[in-house]
């Protein structure tokens, strides 16, 4: 998938920035963020609503609405290309084929009036023009993200299925088109525990199996753990530490960091009161 | 017994099934399935499950929000699960509901001071508006909320700050017993922290008897003194949070509890 493995990193993000215009009001919505991301590697970013976490990977391919009223700067380089500036045709060509997206809400995520089979053989027509039985590829793919019986499924509207199942063809969506890059936000916030589970379980296998990278932006740091390489801590739009999991769970330097691990309930740790963010690290709304 | 201040024996809720094309009865669907609990006074007992459990069907049936097939629901010793709509009336004045999202229950186009205003209207209805009003600041100053925030409307706010209005609004009447219906699942680790630290702080001052619904067990684990494990509208295993946690008897429970992820 990579020829030339060279020092330039699979994704490489530097002082990336995001400003939402209404009026006479400007919001930075993320402000210098830099990060790379290597092949196979999964990232975690973590922060709460309004940190600018999921703005910042919207950013990647500018989902995001045109100028003026939302302004970027910064630079996105995928393989060594630069991806800010591209026109919204060859950036059409990198969203979903090079870098693909997996959302919170699987249900409002996918075309309620369109089958399953229809919407991921729409990305495939898309992206892998050079596919010819683009059917066959449809239930492949929903078959590799463990769907029993792919062929009903295929032919199923979104509303006939479990939240589970409907992130699973989500998923199956985003790989159909071979992405290099997985960038899953909360992917797992609206499921069940053992759902999630399947679903966290499916995606590191994916990313073993295919050597994919990941972008995971989530808040529960249970899954961080279990789950991600490296850590971003995003705090009031910019990012206030990163490091590795490994550094980030034993020793957090930000206060921010160090109180949010502080306020999650942990099984089997019961306390009398839970931790709660002080005042000047409350992300001010 | 006194000391239990509900008493849910054979509780049921079915749904009828689909008819099948030759109009035949199809097997009703069983979303709570003869279960019994109680819950004693002061206390909070929390309910867990997967979604489709029947954990939230139960704290429907409680305050007739959903039909009850079977069953006692006994408050104070007196069977409410019989009494028609308008006799249950008084007893919703004492049985109040807090909902998963807080975006969805509050009216939007009403400001928080009718949001308030509403149960006291229907429970308190010798009230003067002067009295409704500064009752209603009070309830806001009691969630931790400024009282000048009475004429906002609900976009004004946080998840957050909204969850703590819908809590306000379930103070409004002074229940006894509150089912939270996972009342922190769609807020923030840190907002999360917040609300039930307000939802125990209340539960001291005022005596608060909880049923604490939620599929987060570490959440459950921290706020209940007994915890109930739903699964496919059956309760399959209680006892405290040690005995869950610590032991659990029941492979769907032990399931459950291997699905977190720990760190």
């Amino acid at each position: 998938m990579l020829p030339t493995m060279s020092a330039e990193p699979l994704l490489k993000v530097q002082d990336l920035s995001v400003t939402f215009r209404t009026g006479d009001r400007e919001t930075v919505a993320a402000q210098g963020v830099s990060y790379e991301l290597a092949a196979g590697e999964v990232l975690a970013v973590v922060g709460e609503s309004g940190s600018g976490k999921s703005v910042s990977a919207l950013a990647l391919t500018r989902l995001l609405p045109p100028e003026p009223s939302c302004a970027l700067s910064g630079s996105v380089k995928l393989a060594g290309v630069e991806l800010m500036g591209l026109t919204e045709d060859k950036l059409a060509k990198v969203r979903g084929g090079s870098i693909a997206y997996i959302f919170q809400e699987p249900g409002t995520s996918l075309n309620p009036v369109y089958t399953i089979g229809f919407q991921i053989g729409e990305a495939v027509a898309l992206h892998r023009p050079d596919v010819k039985d683009v059917k066959a590829e449809v239930i492949r793919s929903l078959a590799e993200v463990h769907i029993n019986d792919p062929e009903r499924v295929a032919n199923q509207y979104p509303h006939e299925l479990s939240g589970g199942m409907q992130q699973r063809a989500m998923i199956a969506m985003a790989l159909a088109c071979n992405p290099q890059i997985l960038v899953a936000d909360e992917p797992t916030t609206a499921l069940d525990v053992t759902i999630q589970k399947e679903i966290m379980d499916l995606l590191a296998r994916l990313r073993r199996e295919r050597g994919m990278s990941i972008v995971l932006i989530t808040h529960n740091f249970g899954i961080i753990a279990n789950f991600a390489d490296k850590v971003a801590v995003m705090w009031k739009g910019r990012i206030v530490e990163s490091g590795s999991v490994e550094q980030i769970m034993r020793t957090q330097s930000h206060p921010y960091t160090k109180a949010l691990i502080a306020c999650i309930p942990r099984l089997g740790q019961r306390r009398r009161r839970l931790t709660t963010l002080s005042d000047e690290l409350k992300v001010s709304r | 017994m006194s000391d239990n201040l509900l008493e849910v024996t054979g509780l049921s809720v079915h749904y009828p099934g689909r008819a099948n094309w030759f109009f035949q009865k199809a097997e009703p669907k069983k979303a709570v399935d003869n279960i019994s609990f109680v819950v004693p006074k002061g206390k909070t007992v929390g309910l867990v499950g997967e979604s489709g459990s029947g954990k939230t069907t139960t704290g429907r049936a409680i305050v007739k929000l959903a039909p009850l097939t079977a069953g006692k629901i006994l408050y104070h010793g007196q069977d409410i699960g019989v009494l028609s709509n308008s006799d249950f009336l008084p007893w919703r004045k004492k049985i109040q509901m807090i909902f998963q999202d807080p975006y969805n229950s509050l009216n939007p186009r009403a400001d928080i001071l009718s949001i308030l205003s509403e149960p006291l209207e229907i429970h308190f209805p010798q009230m003067t508006r002067e009295d409704r009003e500064a009752r209603c600041a009070e309830l806001l100053r009691s969630v931790q909320l400024p009282a000048e925030h009475l004429r906002r409307h609900p976009h004004e706010f946080s998840g957050g700050q909204r969850q703590r209005i819908g809590i306000a609004r379930a103070l409004a009447v002074q229940p006894e017993l509150i089912i939270c219906d996972e009342p922190v699942s769609a807020l923030d680790v840190s907002v999360q922290a917040e609300v039930v630290n307000l939802l125990q702080d209340l539960q001291e001052q005022l005596g608060l008897t909880y049923l604490f619904i939620a599929h987060d067990l570490a959440v459950v684990e921290h706020v209940s003194d007994h915890i109930l494990v739903m699964s496919k509208g059956k309760i399959v295993e209680h006892g405290t949070p040690a005995e869950i946690l610590g032991n659990p008897q029941q492979a769907y429970t032990k399931t459950l509890l291997a699905a977190v992820p720990r760190f």
